[in-house]
């Protein structure tokens, strides 16, 4: 039996001082530097003309959430795999994004494929500070899956690209389209014998009217998540004052929040906040306030294309929901009628630093192509940006209004993006305006919490800053 | 000491030093450095910026109001559960008729207030959101509402929120104290109590000359675990609140900040140095608590 000697006790002691950093190297990042762009392509050929490595396995993972991950494996990989039956896919799907896939990124050897999507999504503006996407413009300069004489580029709504671009650069695919606006049940309008409304009095005359009637609540929103009325306050703001109102928000411009557009928006919506709410609207969540919408309790909510999706189990068959834009607030408006907040989501995107970053661009392609866009707006009931992908397809009423809205609001589709690029500027204007809503801010203090926000964003040299 | 002992000592304490050194201790430094840095999470190289985060820490107002939420839950929320855990245990132990039993029914309610302890703390935050509906679904709005009253706003209203969350929280916290000091109780000899009844002492003398002076130990202990509580309380406040932490802020805490700049806007060097900061809070209680303590022991 050997005694432990002091030295040999030192010595464990030293090596397990040697084997720490390693050990914690793990939680730290690892150093192999350097940014990366555009995904350098191999051979290229007419069947391969993003120039993957075939012989090297192509991984995917695909958040599991209100889509699920179905599109992906019935839809997706196998019109990748017909065309290329050798290529290996590697399916995976998953509700926790950030925590599966953020370690990948910082060993070095992240996935080909990723759908950042979800609650639990990574931030993008870190991921693009970093150079770890993969530039999309190769993507969009290769022929389309369907014409090879047509590119990519030209096969999807421009929208889609500028939404995906970061500093002009696009680095994210956004499939699913979605158009805001606010909903209502076209049995419960025609019933009741209430019009449509085209201008902002006519609103307020509309909620008038069913509050007086007294079955109905006039207007609710998801007060648990006030981004549900910001987006509604700022679409009429760019309505009022035209697209820069949003671009100079999102570029962080000097008093942009105090612009007089923006004020006029948020006043009407607080006043139809101080009137027209339903009961106890601040403390419901979106499903409980589109329930209380599909049982009728409230008329008019604001929501995006997703919402006929999202209800479906809840939605009377006969309920027929159909959706407005924002009225005319005025004569002066800057933008005509029928113009909509359009937010092209679901966001897909190519690691660059991964092993074969070229077939991920390939599974972008295909998923781009007629069939797989259609198949996909069939199976999960969502507009996507693929040009005509609805085509030959029978459309839920819902679905079918968003569609023709967002036809009908053409070039007059209005977006911000500091959602996405400083999410806690999104946080701080949402938590602002529940309070704005509920009459605990004034108009002027609201836009004074904004504007703060956005001036300690633009002075905090950590942030990148993005503009457009 | 001769070596086969502390070959004895090592064996045992080697691998538990090992793990702690691996899981708290190095993490811990680690946090120290990225609190220097403005790493955001997926960059290989992070850059160092000094002080920096802790100067923007310093004039950030959420953070500040979330370190007010947690100093007010400290104060509060040992004191509102410990005085109604020793309330219930002395009612449930020596409230009866003569100082010497409990209450009528004590065995049931024991078990009853130990329910709250049994469920997940995600479970009770759920559920509570539930009660606390503000539509004609609430357990508390209901009843108001169909009186025509206007329903209270109990996660939905600025001024009332915190106050909610302190709720559920006592709610939670009060049955396992109320085991904890019943035990206390039950072993405190029965003739003192029968010996102070005889001499005529009330309810109320039996429990400040009595109960409450024997029990001070437990007492302690219970505030020192409490408040170790007090400055976490993230998981009720996450999943139960909106805006998680809100309405507006209004019900923010150190943790749920740290988690937000880290895990949702990425700011892995800002959440750490958010980290260190709650690190000497949590040292300077525990010194506190250990200092305050320090009493002599009443033997019996």
């Amino acid at each position: 039996m050997t005694q432990l000697s002091r030295r040999e006790l030192l010595r464990s002691a030293v090596l397990a001082g040697v084997a720490l950093p390693v050990l914690s190297a793990c939680a730290s990042p690892v150093s192999n530097g350097g940014a990366s762009s555009a995904p350098a392509a191999g051979a290229t050929s007419a069947a391969n003309p993003l120039g993957f490595a075939a012989d090297k396995p192509l991984e995917i993972w695909v958040f599991d959430g209100g889509f699920g991950d179905g599109y992906a494996k019935d839809i997706h990989e196998p019109l990748i795999k017909a065309k290329h039956p050798t290529l290996e896919i590697k399916h995976n799907a998953t509700k926790e994004i950030a925590k599966t896939l953020q370690p990948r990124f910082a060993g070095g050897n992240p996935p080909e494929f990723i759908n950042n999507s979800g609650a639990n999504a990574m931030d993008f503006g870190a991921l693009v500070q970093d150079g770890q996407l993969a530039d999309l413009t190769p993507l969009y300069d290769a022929p389309s899956w369907d014409d090879p004489a047509v590119k990519v580029r030209d096969t999807i709504d421009p929208a889609a690209i500028a939404f995906g671009s970061y500093d002009g650069k696009p680095y994210v695919l956004n499939y699913a389209n979605t158009v805001w606006g606010i909903w209502y049940s076209q049995k419960l309008f025609d019933d009741e014998g209430w019009q449509v409304p085209k201008t902002w009095a006519e609103f307020t005359a509309l909620c008038e009217t069913i509050k007086k009637a007294g079955k109905t609540a006039p207007f609710t929103y998801a007060g648990k998540h006030p981004f549900y009325i910001y987006e509604a306050i700022l679409t009429l703001a760019a309505k009022i004052g035209g697209k820069d109102v949003l671009k100079n928000i999102d570029n962080l411009e000097d008093g942009a929040w105090k612009a007089e557009p923006v004020k006029q928006a948020a006043t009407a919506f607080a006043e139809l906040g101080a009137k027209y709410l339903l009961q106890g609207t601040a403390g419901l969540d979106h499903i409980q306030t589109q329930t209380a919408h599909n049982k009728g309790q409230v008329a008019m909510l604001p929501c995006g294309s997703w919402l006929e999706n999202e209800q479906k189990d809840s939605t009377p068959a006969d309920f027929g929901y159909a959706v407005f834009p924002l009225p005319d607030f005025g004569p002066s408006d800057a933008l005509p009628y029928g113009t909509m907040h359009i937010q092209p989501g679901e966001e897909y995107i190519v690691p660059a630093k991964s092993g074969n970053p070229r077939a991920g661009l390939e599974y972008m392609r295909a998923m781009l192509s007629k069939e797989g866009a259609g198949k996909f707006m069939e199976l999960v009931s969502t507009l996507t940006v693929v040009k005509g992908a609805g085509e030959g397809q029978t459309l839920k009423p819902g679905l079918k209004s968003a569609s023709t809205a967002l036809t009908a609001a053409g070039d007059n589709a209005v977006w911000f993006l500091f959602r996405k690029w400083y999410v806690d500027m999104h946080d701080e204007v949402a938590a602002a305006s529940g309070q704005l809503m509920s009459g605990k801010l004034t108009v002027d203090e609201w836009m004074e919490r904004a504007q703060k926000k956005a001036d300690s964003i633009k002075s905090d040299s950590s942030v990148k800053k993005f503009t457009r | 000491m001769n070596y086969g002992r502390m070959r004895f000592v090592t064996g045992f304490l080697a691998i538990p030093v090992a793990l702690y050194v691996i899981y708290v201790i190095a993490p811990y430094a680690q946090a120290f450095y990225i609190a220097f840095t403005d790493w955001r999470g997926v960059s290989a190289s992070p850059r160092f910026v000094g002080t920096e985060n802790f100067r923007r820490l310093a004039g950030d107002g959420i953070f500040w109001e979330a370190v007010g939420h947690n100093l007010l839950l400290l104060i509060l929320m040992p004191l509102l559960t410990l005085v109604i855990a020793l309330f219930f245990a002395f009612l449930l132990n020596a409230g009866g008729r003569g100082g010497t039993g409990g209450i009528w029914g004590s065995k049931f309610y024991r078990v009853v207030f130990f329910f709250p302890q049994v469920l997940a703390i995600a479970v009770v935050a759920v559920l509570f959101q539930q009660v606390f509906r503000p539509d004609r679904s609430g357990m508390l709005n209901a009843p108001l509402i169909a009186l025509g009253l206007e329903p209270v706003g109990f996660l939905s209203d600025t001024d009332i929120a915190f106050w909610s969350i302190l709720g559920v929280l006592v709610w939670q916290a009060v049955g396992f104290y109320v085991v904890l000091f019943s035990a206390g109780i039950a072993s405190i000899p029965r003739d003192m109590f029968e010996a102070a009844a005889i001499d005529g002492a009330g309810g109320a003398q039996l429990f400040f000359r009595i109960t409450l002076p024997l029990l001070w130990d437990t007492i302690q202990v219970g505030w020192v675990y409490l408040g170790i509580a007090a400055l976490d309380v993230f998981a009720v406040v996450w999943v139960m609140t909106a805006e998680q932490g809100g309405p507006d802020h209004s019900t923010t805490v150190m943790a749920a900040e740290i988690y937000r700049n880290a895990f949702q806007y990425f700011k892995f060097g800002y959440a750490s140095a958010m980290g260190v900061v709650l690190f000497f809070f949590t040292i300077g209680f525990a010194a506190l608590a250990l200092r305050l303590s320090r009493r002599e022991r009443i033997e019996f």
